[in-house]
């Protein structure tokens, strides 16, 4: 009896054996992986060849010679054949002012008003509190009209500061500090008011470096939303040194008669993928660690 | 070191009064307890001493000085939290310098002084560690250290121990009584837990539903409770509640079903009337000849040093016997028990005190004299 239950045992812990079934969660991962990547491959092929070879219908699978040639046209905005366009060096920039602006000021705009309203008893807090979640229901898509009346209003047409500003409050980092922060034991805001620390210095020296893995993962979300903002730039700048660089790119795209010089277009739209990219590869761990476990 | 007192200080929320006129006064030094069920209003007590919640009404004095309108800074005490309070991200060297940071002292000062705390706290391989890499006796020491490092007045503490293992509990009870013990620094402590209270205080303040019941010295407490509440809630098994009757003679009390037992003085004046009897377990003893109490055993505990037995006495109400050893009673066995008159504790029925003439002498006197 018991040398039998010996001899199962070592079966069940044994790797489990190899069935088919196990095949079919792989495949659809893989299938995803080239869905997803084989336009970003065509982007990266397209810009090896010549506008020639793609305007004849028979671009091939394999990289052409003139990668580096086509990045330094988009770059400085010049070689192109037929149309001229704003160099992508620019508008880069812009893009990269933009999202830095809206990714910055969001964060410190959102983690202020959530301390307010998380840690301070205050009339009609939750008037403010219920003010700021009610804007979770007007994207800028909503409002775009009456928000560039008063951006126009102001004069900030085609300015940073009419770029970003509209775009800075954001209710849904209001709302994820403000939860972070419900969960700071009271505790600890006690043990800052005996060391004899105001609010400011509580904020500073405790709530802040709490906040860090939060503020990162919030930052990359933030920078990425603002690096791929179209709508609005596309409103409120007009002169093509204002262009940010998912404009730009579009632009680049001839109208009517015109023929498109699709290498350098695909060349800009490499360098565009660029920034947000790298701040993904860079702050991976600091997103995932901010998403999953708050150190406390 | 100062004293800490506080005079009929109230707390209301709403209508509820969570706080009902409590005075005390801490002496220079002295290790207070406050001792009490959950919702008894202990803790709000100690926060409104923090400054950490206001207070309704009455005034709070630390070494002389008033200080119920000021900030928890400005009040020069230092408080260790249950759930010990650290600061996450700081190390524990940062954590203990932060207030004297705050403070503006000067940087080798601060150093001077949390290593001088590390070292007598046994921390001193631990400054460059966060809270989180930390078991939880020793952050259990930072937050002391952090306490102590600020050399104040008063410290007060709220139920520091109850997140640690119960051995931990035991060992870190010690190092708590050693540590104040050697600065002298008067302290407030709240707790549930009587053990900690009686190894810990000078003096108990033992409080029920926002109410002062008893303050004295953890022994006095035990001997002479001041009410049924303090009567049940001191102790453990705890004292036997028992209805009585003063016998018409006023020299007994009959417990129904023919036990009696006899006063130390007499009651003539009030024979017949009802009194709730009390005997702690301890003080109910087997005796060879008829003790005029008998015990019917329903169950025993034996836990080696000593045994419990729990029964109906005469009447049908239940009582609990503690002796020593590992006495062979089974179950259905009937004891004859009876009790010294001096370890008797009579109380009001009506009003739960104590009632005053257990206070004549050859009541219980005699027993703090013999215990102390």
């Amino acid at each position: 009896m018991s040398a039998s239950l010996l001899d199962q045992a070592p079966a069940k812990v044994a790797p489990a054996r190899f069935r088919p079934l196990d095949l079919l969660p792989h495949a659809v991962l893989v299938l995803g992986v080239l869905l997803l990547g084989f336009p970003l491959y065509m982007v990266f092929i397209g810009a090896t060849w010549d506008a020639g070879t793609i305007a004849r219908g028979n671009l091939p699978l394999t990289p052409g010679p003139l990668l580096l040639d086509n990045l330094a046209h988009a770059w400085t905005g010049t070689g192109g054949e037929r149309v001229m366009h704003t160099p992508v060096r620019v508008m880069m920039w812009n893009s990269l002012v933009m999202a830095l602006a809206i990714a910055v000021g969001k964060i410190a705009i959102s983690i202020i008003s959530a301390y307010a309203i998380a840690f301070f008893r205050f009339p009609l807090r939750m008037v403010f509190f219920w003010m700021i979640f009610i804007t979770l229901m007007l994207p800028v898509e909503v409002r775009i009209v009456p928000t560039y009346e008063v951006v126009a209003g102001f004069g900030m047409v085609d300015s940073y500061a009419g770029l970003t500003i509209p775009l800075i409050a954001s209710a849904t980092a209001t709302l994820l500090f403000r939860q972070f922060f419900l969960t700071v034991p009271d505790e600890l805001v006690e043990a800052a008011k005996i060391d004899g620390a105001g609010p400011l210095r509580f904020f500073l020296d405790v709530l802040l470096p709490l906040s860090r893995t939060n503020i990162a993962a919030l930052f990359v979300i933030l920078f990425i939303y603002g690096w791929n903002q179209y709508l609005w730039p596309l409103l409120v700048t007009s002169s093509g040194d204002m262009d940010t660089v998912v404009i730009g790119v579009t632009k680049m795209i001839g109208t009517g008669e015109a023929a498109t010089d699709w290498n350098i277009i695909m060349a800009a739209t490499l360098l565009a993928l660029l920034p947000p990219v790298a701040v993904v590869a860079l702050m991976q761990r600091w997103l995932v660690k901010g998403l999953v476990d708050s150190e406390k | 070191m100062a004293t800490v007192e506080l005079r009929q200080v109230t707390k209301r929320y709403g209508a509820v009064e969570a706080i009902r006129g409590i005075d005390v006064a801490a002496r220079d030094g002295e290790f207070l307890v406050l001792l009490g069920p959950s919702g008894c209003g202990k803790s709000t007590l100690l926060r409104m001493v923090a400054g950490l919640e206001s207070i309704t009404g009455g005034e709070i004095a630390i070494g002389g000085r008033r200080v119920d309108g000021l900030e928890p800074k400005d009040r020069d005490i230092a408080m260790v939290f249950q759930n010990y309070a650290l600061y996450p991200h700081m190390s524990v060297f940062d954590n203990m310098a932060y207030g004297l940071k705050i403070r503006g002292l000067p940087k080798a000062e601060i150093r001077a002084r949390v290593t001088r705390t590390a070292e007598m706290l046994e921390l001193a391989p631990y400054l460059d560690r966060r809270p989180s890499q930390l078991s939880g006796g020793q952050r259990q020491r930072v937050a002391m250290g952090r306490a102590v490092v600020r050399e104040p007045a008063a410290f007060l503490f709220d139920e520091p121990l109850s997140n640690l293992d119960a051995k931990l509990r035991t060992q870190m009870r010690l190092e708590i009584k050693r540590l104040q013990a050697r600065l002298g620094v008067t302290s407030l402590y709240v707790t549930h837990d009587q053990v900690e209270a009686m190894t810990l205080a000078d003096r108990i303040l033992v409080m029920n539903q926002g109410v002062a019941e008893q303050i004295g010295a953890p022994l006095e407490i035990y001997s002479r409770p001041a009410s049924l509440f303090v009567a049940g809630f001191i102790g453990s098994p705890p004292m036997n509640i028992l209805d009585a009757r003063i016998a018409d003679d006023g020299r007994g009390l009959l417990l129904g079903g023919g036990g009696r037992i006899a006063l130390p003085g007499p009651l003539a004046a009030e024979a017949g009337q009802p009194v709730k009897l009390g005997i702690r377990p301890e003080h109910l003893k087997p005796t060879a000849g008829p003790g005029g109490l008998s015990l019917t055993v329903e169950l025993s505990e034996a836990l080696g040093a000593e045994t419990v037995l729990y029964g109906r006495l005469d009447g049908g109400q239940p009582a609990q016997l503690r002796m020593a050893g590992m006495p062979a009673h089974r179950p259905g066995d009937v004891l004859p028990v009876t009790a010294d008159p001096s370890d008797l504790h009579l109380f009001d029925p009506r009003t739960g005190r104590r009632r005053p003439d257990t206070e004549q002498p050859g009541w219980a006197e005699r027993r703090i004299s013999a215990v102390s």
